[in-house]
């Protein structure tokens, strides 16, 4: 009759009691406003629930790399190389481009078409030569070299997001990489992130040129841009008719962006302009253009528009120089934040934007708070209705299970979301469930005409495989939800599954604790389920 | 001290015998449901149709007239206005735009633009295409899996036969429930699609509990008619069902009234899952096993149960 079901050991007491003591622990801090909070000591527990976006207000952005353009500027850059080399080897070819991931070229003389692929398959380590018919060589990039490249552009990417965001101020937030090509960055607390996805979606390749001054402009707006020119767009400058104002400059890069190494916003005769400082290499790469082009004009491009176009009035030999323009104070500020933090390697899409004021997000707060204490207050009545003193029973033990969800959550530092309150209000109904499977079946037996401790023995036991069973199918939902979900719904799907793990618990061993020690403290003749 | 029940200990409702008429009902409820998806389709919220969404609150009342016209002026494509809760609460949303992401971003811009200072953004949300495609079958995908693992767990614990029943019953409660939205064109985003999937989770909960009876019955009775077991099973577990239905629905309900608008759409297709799936469990699923030749042996049940059944002798 000594049977497990009715008699606990003393060690399985003191782990139950335990296992409440520290959820209770964890639990706790929550209690504490956040500034409090963090100046607990750090060997007591000081974590609270990490709210959601939704909750706490903010912005959440899911962007994806433009690799497309990746792959294809390493292609260019690999035409142009051979497009030197086949000159440079004087062999005659024709239709010279890039096709999918391949560069591909005619050699019109065939018979030297065996030279020139052994010529052009050093130049890019990472293609694959192939020679087909009419001497049409393909250099076709591996499926590796691609998967680098862009996974190299994701993690840069990722990089240079933080570095702009991390200027703007903008306090913890989150950029971490999805999927192969996708960046997700959340901000918490920016409830107008447009600023912010104006920064995000400018690549701010800056560049220097000379200006062309043999060719005609009218000439290349009718379509024919002399050799080693082209044509660019003011970035705010029009013409009489509206239309961007039009630049012919040259290809070749005097200095670039990159050999920048600090930008920052400063007053020229009260214009706004961005002062900037190179490095020794484009120092003096600075230097030795300026003065060799003195009198020249010089085209300030960033991401393909001329943002102005001054003159270069003397050899600029310290390093530095200042980028004039139509600026208003807050583009000059914006311009030398994207100078310093540098070039994305790629142009970004911003594919989805879900962004929460914070007004919206502290009535989420109290709403679920209201729904939460008003649906357990109602369960909880309606339990002491249904089933008296051990009504009461599980509603201490839904009480701890409430306890142990907020220990769980803040141990865990699970992101606790709107759908993620309504898990714990599911979970406060459906909690009762392994509670009420035992006491069902327990008032059954005492139908049956059993005494009233193996009428509790028999309804724990029989109840546990139920309960086992009905809970591992639930489990199965809320794994799949976090699996397939995103954000909130991962939010739900994670409280869901913590609630049914400490309902369980509660249900089966801090219930049964309960009516355990109820029963040897009063040795019932009859029990009144 | 009498205690509140809400079904008597002793029920014995002729489930089993009724089941022609619960079968007619549920056959038409679904044929009704995917009439109306096919027909009607579903309103879905831009998680899965891609555009724009703005929750602005205005200082005084919202004139909607004039924000109407201001959004239309934009030539954005259709813009639906809605307030909801208070007078100066209002939803806009925007189709998906036409040409690619940019465009979308394009398209906020403009209405902030419009809208001028003095609106107080509480929401803003933007879903592109290729997003949008991706969270719709990813919804699919989930639901398919979870009725396909729920099959598995209970053919492993139990038969095929109960498994089958369970995965109909299930079908039957994730169906109608589209159907409902459909009715009533409620919004289907990806917290209805959250909803369905603990619809699923709930509704086998409940119908695992009436099974683990039937299984224990099956043991204990050797000779009874299947029918009457699978009777005696329902209502041995009614009491328990509809308690437990009972309390997850003062705490749906709580929520539904109490949790904000947010919210409000997926308390509903709760609400609606804990009642149509309660109702699927004892109505559905068991006359169901009737039909599918359960075997008297029981199957092959676990060590786990063998103890438990041991235990209770």
């Amino acid at each position: 009759m000594a049977s497990s079901l009715v008699y606990f050991a003393r060690w399985k007491v003191v782990l139950i009691l335990a296992v409440c003591a520290a959820g209770a622990a964890f639990a706790a801090p929550n209690l504490l406003s956040a500034p409090e909070a963090q100046s607990l000591p750090s060997w007591l527990p000081n974590k609270q629930i990490n709210l959601g976006l939704d909750l706490r207000g903010g912005s959440h952005l899911l962007l994806e790399v433009e690799t497309d353009a990746v792959i294809r500027e390493r292609l260019d850059t690999l035409v142009e190389s051979m497009r030197t080399e086949l000159r440079k080897a004087r062999i005659h070819y024709r239709g010279l481009g890039v096709e999918g991931n391949a560069a591909v070229v005619t050699i019109k003389d065939s018979a030297r078409a065996e030279e020139a692929k052994d010529l052009l398959r050093t130049l890019d380590p990472d293609t694959l030569a192939e020679l087909g018919d009419g001497g049409k060589l393909t250099l076709t990039l591996t499926e590796k070299a691609i998967q680098e490249r862009i996974s190299s552009a994701v993690d840069q990417s990722i990089e240079i997001i933080r570095r702009r965001i991390d200027e703007t101020g903008v306090r913890e937030p989150t950029i971490q990489r999805q999927g192969t090509d996708r960046i997700l960055v959340q901000l918490p607390g920016i409830d107008d992130p447009e600023r912010i996805k104006r920064l995000i979606g400018k690549t701010a390749k800056m560049t220097f040129h000379l200006v062309d001054n043999n060719g005609s402009i009218s000439e290349a707006m009718a379509g024919r841009v002399p050799p080693g020119a082209m044509l660019l767009p003011s970035i705010d400058e029009t013409d009489s008719q509206g239309r961007p104002r039009m630049y012919l400059v040259e290809k070749r890069v005097m200095v670039s962006g990159e050999n920048l190494v600090d930008a920052e916003p400063t007053f020229q005769q009260g214009e706004p302009v961005v002062s900037f400082r190179f490095d020794t290499v484009g120092g003096k790469r600075f230097g030795k253009a300026t003065s060799n082009n003195v009198g020249r004009l010089m085209a300030i491009v960033l991401d393909g528009k001329v943002i102005s176009a001054p003159r270069i009035r003397e050899p600029i030999l310290g390093g530095s120089g200042v980028i004039t323009g139509r600026f208003t104070v807050a583009a000059a500020q914006d311009l030398a934040l994207l100078l310093r933090a540098g070039a994305l390697p790629a142009p970004l899409t911003i594919l989805e934007e879900r962004t929460v004021g914070p007004g919206l997000g502290a009535d989420s707060i109290a709403a679920g708070k209201i729904a939460s204490v008003v649906g357990l207050v109602l369960v909880v009545a309606f339990m002491v209705l249904a089933y008296g003193l051990f009504g009461v029973m599980a509603d201490l033990a839904l009480v701890a299970n409430m306890v142990l969800i907020a220990g769980a959550l803040s141990v865990l530092q699970a992101t606790l979301t709107l759908p993620g309150i309504a898990g714990i209000v599911l979970t406060i109904g459906m909690a009762v469930d392994a509670n009420v499977l035992i006491f069902e079946y327990i008032r059954e037996e005492v139908r049956a005409g059993r005494t009233p401790i193996s009428a509790i023995e028999a309804g724990f036991s029989r109840a546990l495989t139920t309960i086992i069973d009905a809970n591992v199918t639930t489990l199965i939902a809320a794994v799949l939800l976090y699996s397939f979900g995103s954000g909130p719904v991962r939010g739900f799907a994670v409280t869901l599954a913590i609630g049914i793990v400490t309902s369980v618990f509660t249900a089966t061993m801090l219930t049964r604790l309960m009516v355990v020690s109820w029963l040897r403290r009063t040795r019932p003749q009859t029990l009144a389920v | 001290m009498r205690h509140l029940k809400l079904i008597p200990s002793d029920t014995r409702i002729p489930f089993v015998e009724r089941r022609t008429i619960f079968f007619v009902f549920s056959a038409l409820l679904v044929a009704a449901s995917v009439a109306l998806f096919a027909v009607k389709g579903l309103n879905y919220g831009i998680d899965f149709k891609g555009g724009i969404l703005f929750d602005i609150r205005t200082q005084g009342p919202a004139d909607l007239a004039h924000l109407r016209r201001s959004l239309t002026s934009l030539d954005l494509g259709e813009v639906s206005l809605q307030t909801f809760g208070a007078p100066n609460d209002v939803l806009i949303r925007l189709q998906q735009q036409e040409g690619g992401e940019e465009a979308q971003q394009a398209a906020v811009a403009k209405v902030k633009e419009v809208l001028g200072p003095g609106v107080d953004y509480r929401r803003t949300e933007f879903v592109g295409p290729k997003v949008s495609d991706e969270l719709f079958w990813d919804g699919i995908y989930a639901v398919g899996a979870a009725i396909l693992a729920i099959l598995v767990y209970i053919w492993f614990r139990f038969e095929w036969q109960f498994g089958l029943a369970a995965v109909i019953a299930l079908v039957h409660d994730v169906l109608s429930t589209i159907g409902i939205f459909s009715l009533l064109g409620l919004e289907f985003n990806l917290t209805t699609v959250a909803a369905v999937l603990t619809i699923a989770g709930y509704s086998i909960n409940d119908t695992v509990v009436v099974f683990d009876r039937v299984r224990e019955n099956l043991r204990k009775y050797k000779k009874m008619p299947l029918s009457e077991l699978f009777n005696l099973s329902i209502n041995q577990t009614l009491s328990r069902t509809t308690l437990t239905s009972f309390t997850t629905l003062l705490a749906l309900i709580a929520l539904y009234v109490l949790g904000g608008e947010v919210i409000r759409g997926f308390s509903f297709a709760m609400i609606w899952g804990v009642i149509v799936g309660t109702y699927s469990s004892i109505c559905v699923a068991v006359p169901l096993l009737l039909y599918l030749h359960v075997r008297r042996a029981g199957g092959a049940p676990g060590a786990a149960e063998k103890r438990a059944a041991e235990e209770v002798r």
